[in-house]
């Protein structure tokens, strides 16, 4: 279900936890399962139960309690731009309406292609930076005038 | 390009002397004089009640919101006890307007992990774990590689610098909830479940992570422990104000020209925070501040000009310091809408236990959503203080308050406003107007 490689990633996880609170290790083992199969779908979250010992309920509680696990498919790219109240004030929902009009679509939608997504977020905690905006949770991107998103979507290929 | 006459800090603790490019390693966290303070502790032996008595003079109170004194919480850790104790940290950071813990993590990180290694030394925990916010990626990757820095080190681990004192530090990295910033959401969390806050008391000194003591304090919090080890409670309260000890970390957002984190002597007036910020984005006039994360009660313009950045002072006032993040409006903005944005995240971040947070937030958001689109009644801004009254106090965790002060205040302070937009079925300041202020765009092409 998963690689050797991602197995090995979530049992580090595990070994930071006291030995009968495998539980714990269940959002680090979403995550590392998401970035390997791009969502998580019930299967995944399956196998992550019983790799863990834990319910499939309880981890599908915790894979909807949380924004950046996706229980549907995205696109190849995830982009969550930040408009709350101090982004906002710094350009936040321009630069939100020219990644869309550049993409041509709007949030929650992905590209006919299924290379992007667009996701409107909440404070990510880097406010001074904005606009700020997110690539598939990982990738931070500070000050996102036009040029700076251009530039960005070209990488993104 | 804008020219940086002003400096960044004042007589800072925590963000200084970080200009070199890898501020963050240990290396460099050594020869400025890093974990002196626990080697000090640990060759003096110094006894736990003398750290704990040392934080009471120097008068730090917790930088996550609440600005609990740090001394007396840690007091409240049983001394006499048998099993695992724990200590939290919490960099969950997820207050619109805050992103100082991010700065403290990215560049400063060692400093931390010394003032939870203190920590646990003084209250006799053996694990602890560091709870990282989820959008901040790259933060926690460094912050796990400072550990491995550390575990290598001596710095923690078994028998830490040849003493008898063993801790092990983790990090556990979030994944996109507010909520979790709540501490027993937070500790919730960690036991790999959904983030919704328990019922206190019992608080996490008697009942915490995995049912066990357990102490949680925010990263700056921990971050000023090995200063004041170093050079003394008294010093450190001299530094700020009676009541008010040490420097302040605060994160500057909105219509400034230089957004950013200002370390700065608790006390110190805002007017000259506005100052080191650059001053007000194309020179225009403040219209609006929300002094301490966007749950704290917004002040008007004049009466923030009037304010010094410290706990007492801007609760006399009429709102809080909370986490320090101060959120600049000018004369461009529209309350209304700058309210809708704030109500929709709380609505949006309730983690739905209780009726009036779950139910409250969600009428909040859609009354002030209909008066932004010329849709408001003349009853509405009663019906807006009535439901923020139902909300507070009434709820398991202070997002219910959270929700309910933005509300109240806005509502307070800028009554004509929403009443023009009700009666006008428009925004006072013109769109346009509001648009060009936020777009940074413009000026940044044109400087
Ligand atoms: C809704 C909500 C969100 C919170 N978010 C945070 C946060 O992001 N970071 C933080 O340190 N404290 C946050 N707090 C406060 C914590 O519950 C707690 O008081 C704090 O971490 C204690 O540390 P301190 O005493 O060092 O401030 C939040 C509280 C509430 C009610
Ligand atoms: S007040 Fe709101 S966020 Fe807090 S526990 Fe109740 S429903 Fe959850
Ligand atoms: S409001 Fe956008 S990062 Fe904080």
């Amino acid at each position: 279900m998963l690689s050797q490689d991602a197995l090995k990633r979530i049992d580090r996880e595990i070994a930071k936890y006291p030995p009968e609170h495998k539980q714990s290790a269940v959002m680090a083992s979403l995550a590392i399962a998401q970035e390997e199969t791009g969502w998580l779908s019930n299967d995944t979250m399956e196998f992550v139960a019983s790799y863990l010992g834990m319910p499939a309920i309880a981890v599908f509680e915790v894979a909807t309690f949380y924004n950046m696990y996706d229980l549907a498919p995205v696109g190849k790219y995830k982009i969550t731009v930040c408009t709350n109240l101090p982004c906002a004030l710094s350009g936040g929902y321009d630069a939100a309406e020219y990644v869309q009009h550049k993409l041509g679509i709007g949030f929650n939608e992905t590209t006919p292609d299924g290379k992007y997504t667009l996701k409107e977020g909440e404070c990510m905690g880097a406010c001074g930076d904005a606009p700020v905006l997110l690539v598939n949770n990982t990738r931070m991107c500070s000050w996102m005038t036009p040029e700076q998103i251009d530039k960005l979507l070209a990488e993104l290929k | 390009m804008l020219k940086i006459d002003q400096p960044m800090h004042i007589k800072p603790q925590i963000l200084a002397n970080l200009e070199g490019e890898k501020s963050w390693r240990l290396k460099d966290y050594v020869a400025r004089g890093g974990y002196a303070a626990l080697r000090k502790i640990l060759r003096e032996k110094t006894p736990p009640e003398k750290i704990i008595a040392e934080l009471k003079e120097s008068a730090l109170r917790g930088r996550g919101g609440a600005g609990f004194p740090t001394g007396l919480k840690w007091s409240f850790m049983p001394k006499q006890y048998a099993g695992e104790k724990y200590l939290v940290c919490n960099s969950d950071e997820g207050e619109p307007g805050t992103f100082k813990d991010r700065d403290i993590l990215r560049y400063n990180p060692h400093m931390v992990i010394e003032g939870m290694a203190i920590a646990a030394y003084a209250m006799g925990t053996a694990r602890g774990y560091n709870y990282i916010h989820g959008e901040v990626w790259d933060v926690y990757l460094r912050f796990e590689e400072a550990l491995d820095e550390a575990r290598a080190g001596g710095f923690l681990g078994q028998k830490i610098l040849g003493s008898d004192f063993s801790f092990e530090l983790f990090a556990h990295h979030g994944y996109g909830a507010y909520i979790c910033g709540e501490e027993t959401g937070l500790l919730e969390s960690i036991e790999g479940k959904k983030g919704q806050p328990r019922y206190k008391p019992p608080f996490p000194a008697s009942f915490g992570l995995y049912g066990k003591p357990t102490t949680i304090n925010n990263t700056e919090t921990f971050a000023a422990v090995p200063w004041i080890i170093m050079n003394g409670g008294a010093k450190y309260l001299e530094v700020g104000k009676p009541n008010n000890g040490g420097t302040k970390i605060f994160s500057v957002s909105g219509h400034v020209n230089r957004p950013g984190v200002y370390e700065i002597p608790m006390g110190t007036p805002f007017a000259r925070l506005l100052e080191m910020c650059g001053g007000m984005r194309g020179g225009r006039k403040l219209k609006a501040c929300i002094p301490g994360g966007s749950s704290m009660p917004v002040l008007p313009g004049d009466v923030m000009m009037q304010c010094d950045m410290d706990y007492d002072s801007i609760a006399k006032a009429g709102s809080m310091l909370g986490s320090g993040a101060v959120i600049i409006m000018d004369e461009t903005t529209c309350m209304v809408k700058a309210l809708q944005r704030l109500s929709y995240f709380y609505f949006e971040e309730s983690c739905g236990q209780c009726t009036p947070c779950r139910e409250g937030t969600g009428w909040l958001y859609r009354v002030v959503h209909r008066i932004e689109h010329g849709e408001g009644r003349p009853e509405d801004l009663d019906l807006l203080t009535s439901v923020s009254d139902n909300i507070a106090g009434r709820t398991i965790c202070a997002l219910g308050d959270a929700a309910a002060l933005p509300v109240k205040s806005f509502v307070k302070h800028f009554r004509p406003e929403f009443e023009y937009h009700i009666e006008n079925k428009k925004c006072l300041v013109p769109v346009d107007v509001q648009r060009a202020g936020s777009r940074i765009y413009v000026e940044h092409a044109a400087c």
